[in-house]
């Protein structure tokens, strides 16, 4: 699905990630732990192709296709969902119609015609209520005036509708309380059909708790310290991020 | 990689840049009484309608060009210009769509005004003017069983003297100012409407104007009156083919709301802007006022400004009745080397009078963008409120964007609120919607048409549609 190899990156030069080497096969989730300011979202936003992240040397293999060489919207339509941590504000643009013009751009580009008004609604209706998303949120504009835990589940209602092959999300698990933790990864557990595969970037184990890795990572100094299973976050939780 | 196409300057083609072939007749070059004469004999106008037109004339002799817009606008040679062209054999109107050259038939459906009234947009009549002549007028018998007069103003001259002479000029005098005065001087057609007492005008009327010409100025003149209780929309559309010269479009729109009436007047311009390196082009110097004179009228103006090589219009508001109200909705957009210096005036005399300013100005590649806008409460206006608000959006860096709001108060219980925003559209924005699989223009497409919600939704519902395609179409190649 994924494979990332000896991956350098730069932000205003200023070099983040140093060779990186990560594999994700199909049905797949991996999680990447680390502590703050150890560039653990610069691989998130490096991968959805976000401008001025500038790929200094390595290759990123999505599908069999070269990910780096291609426009952001063009990995999205390849299949890749990036789920931010801080959620856009579009003001004017209601979510309704917003998500409307997205999942018709994935459709067009897989040659089906624009969906139709009605069938949306169902879709949404259907979507939402998984979410517990009240319909009356998406007459409002996207993102904007949205608490915390309305922002990630707008992103985690985006992903579904999407149907993505890779979804890396970008510590969803932070400004999210309890209960929306819970309901958020409930409907992230809904969309692992065992093909779908997942990068989760966090800084805590309570994200891990609901939604299990087959693989976890330390991330340190701009590159993967040490891999293992699950046990691996739990050890983490306890003794903190201190290199072995 | 990681690009979002910095520098796509592509420009589609302006769809509507191309020219009827079509053989017309112009009365010779230059602007003087005989040619003022000329034009009033091929309108068959009754003598006080030339006098009318000689006075401006006269008057205009001891005018000067305006000069204070924040454009740089070519000396414009007014002794080289055709003041009036027609399609050839046009004598008289045609009585009927059968009697109208199918080219121009062919012309508006082109431009996606079918006239064939079978084919037309149900519950819209429309008036299409041509150059200096209206060409057809849909639904006017329909409208005439309950009184509404929708006719060209060349007819209404005609038909309707008392109408027009009590309120032509009545909303803009004569000499008001260089371009209005030429109008009232050369003026060749336009719509007329008459909304009389206590009719709901049962569809939304609008014109339809086409410069094909080339070398060849349009002035045109619309009158609105809405009689006592009644109320009315009106939407013109505007387009001319892609010409290196710059023309000149100098029309005067004057609007009349007696007691309890309500006009709503839409513009959606579109005149052919000039090509990427600012050649050719419309320039776009329009008079337009509405007088509230009754007590409870109101007159709302939404305006979607996207065409031009330069715009320089002002639509406003006189509130003469008690507890009257102006509205003024906006959206200039301009790319290239546009220039737009618009906005409106809301002059404030009657007790609890009301106003209220939106304007969303957005600027692409080199254009210039200017909101310039004046609030003025006389001192009889008691209790009497504005609200404005203008947002101005930037793309890219190469593009300037002004406000100028001026305000008089010259009453002590009257209130203003101002607000006002700078913008641009983000990186983050644009990345965000791009992850979601819309590309660089789409994405920007979006957030620009978010921007002009509250503006566009003014527009009546037949039109909102087009109007979001073409904020996106004026903003193509601009993203950066």
């Amino acid at each position: 699905m994924l494979e990332i190899k000896n991956l350098d990156v730069s932000v205003e030069n200023k070099q983040i990630i140093k060779n990186l080497n990560l594999k994700i096969g199909p049905g797949e989730i991996h999680a990447i732990m680390g502590p703050n300011g150890s560039g653990k979202s610069t691989i998130a936003h490096t991968l959805a192709g976000k401008p001025n992240y500038l790929v200094e040397a390595g290759n990123v293999d999505f599908k069999n296709e070269d990910l780096i060489a291609k426009d952001p919207y063009e990995r999205s339509l390849l299949g890749l969902f990036l789920a931010f941590q801080y959620p856009i504000e579009l003001p004017g643009v209601t979510n309704a119609s917003y998500l409307k013009q997205i999942l018709n751009a994935h459709r067009k580009s897989r040659g089906e015609n624009p969906i139709d008004a009605g069938e949306f609604l169902k879709i949404l209706k259907e979507k939402s209520r998984n979410l517990n998303i009240p319909m009356e949120m998406h007459s409002r504009f996207v993102n904007a005036g949205f608490s915390g835990g309305e922002k990630k589940k707008n992103e985690v209602l985006q992903m579904d509708l999407l149907d993505p092959s890779l979804i890396i999300m970008d510590e969803t698990d932070s400004g999210l309380d309890v209960d929306a933790l819970k309901s958020t990864s409930e409907a992230v557990n809904k969309l692992r059909d065992g093909k779908r595969s997942f990068l989760i970037i966090t800084h805590y184990l309570r994200l891990l708790e609901y939604i299990e890795p087959d693989h976890v990572h330390v991330f340190g100094d701009g590159s993967i310290i040490e891999s293992g299973d699950k046990s691996l976050a739990s050890r983490i939780d306890n003794e903190g991020y201190k290199v072995k | 990689m990681n690009k979002i196409n910095k520098d796509n300057f592509k420009q589609d083609a302006y769809k509507y840049g191309f020219v009827t072939e079509i053989e017309d007749e112009k009365i010779p070059k230059g602007l003087n009484k005989e040619v003022i004469k000329l034009i009033s004999r091929k309108k068959n106008e009754p003598k006080w309608m030339l006098e009318w037109r000689l006075a401006a004339y006269e008057r205009l002799k001891s005018m000067e060009v305006p000069k204070w817009a924040r454009a740089n606008i070519a000396e414009i040679d007014f002794q080289d210009l055709y003041y009036y062209s027609s399609p050839k054999d046009f004598k008289d109107k045609p009585k009927s769509l059968e009697d109208v050259d199918p080219k121009l038939l062919e012309t508006y459906e082109k431009l996606g005004i079918p006239l064939k009234e079978q084919e037309a947009l149900a519950g819209v009549a429309v008036d299409a003017v041509f150059d200096s002549v209206s060409v057809a007028t849909t639904f006017k018998e329909k409208l005439n069983e309950i009184g509404v007069i929708f006719c060209p103003i060349s007819e209404a001259i005609q038909k309707h003297p008392d109408l027009v002479k009590k309120y032509i000029g009545s909303v803009i005098p004569v000499t008001d100012h260089f371009y209005a005065t030429l109008n009232s001087a050369v003026f060749s057609d336009g719509s007329f409407v008459y909304i009389p007492k206590n009719v709901k005008c049962p569809m939304e009327l609008s014109t339809y104007f086409r410069i094909n010409a080339s070398e060849t100025g349009q002035f045109e003149r619309t009158l609105i009156i809405a009689d006592e209780g009644s109320y009315v929309s009106y939407l013109e559309g505007c387009t001319a083919p892609m010409r290196d010269e710059n023309q000149l479009h100098a029309a005067n729109v004057e609007l009349v709301a007696l007691d309890n009436a309500e006009i709503k007047y839409s513009t959606v311009q579109n005149w052919y802007p000039g090509d990427e390196d600012g050649k050719g082009g419309i320039y776009n110097f329009v008079t337009k006022r509405g007088l509230c004179k009754g007590n409870n009228s109101k007159i709302s103006w939404t305006q979607i400004e996207t065409g031009s090589a330069i715009t320089w219009k002002y639509p406003s508001c006189i509130l003469r009745g008690d507890n009257s109200t102006g509205e003024f909705y906006s959206v200039a957009i301009t790319n290239n080397h546009q220039q737009a210096d618009t906005g409106t005036k809301m002059i404030h005399l009657g007790k609890n009078t009301k106003s209220r300013i939106v304007s969303k100005g957005i600027s692409a590649g080199k254009s210039s963008n200017t909101y310039r806008g004046l609030v003025n409460f006389h001192r009889k206006a008691e209790n009497s409120k504005n609200f404005t608000q203008c947002d101005s959006l930037l793309v890219g860096s190469n593009c300037k964007a002004n406000t100028i709001p001026l305000t008089e108060n010259n009453s002590n219980t009257s209130s203003l609120e101002h607000e006002a925003t700078t913008s641009k559209i983000s990186d983050d924005q644009l990345f965000y919607c791009m992850q979601r699989g819309l590309d660089a223009e789409e994405a920007q497409s979006l957030i620009v048409n978010g921007f002009c919600k509250e503006v566009l939704q003014q527009l009546p519902m037949e039109f909102a549609v087009e109007a979001q395609k073409l904020v996106s179409i004026s903003l193509e190649g601009s993203v950066g």
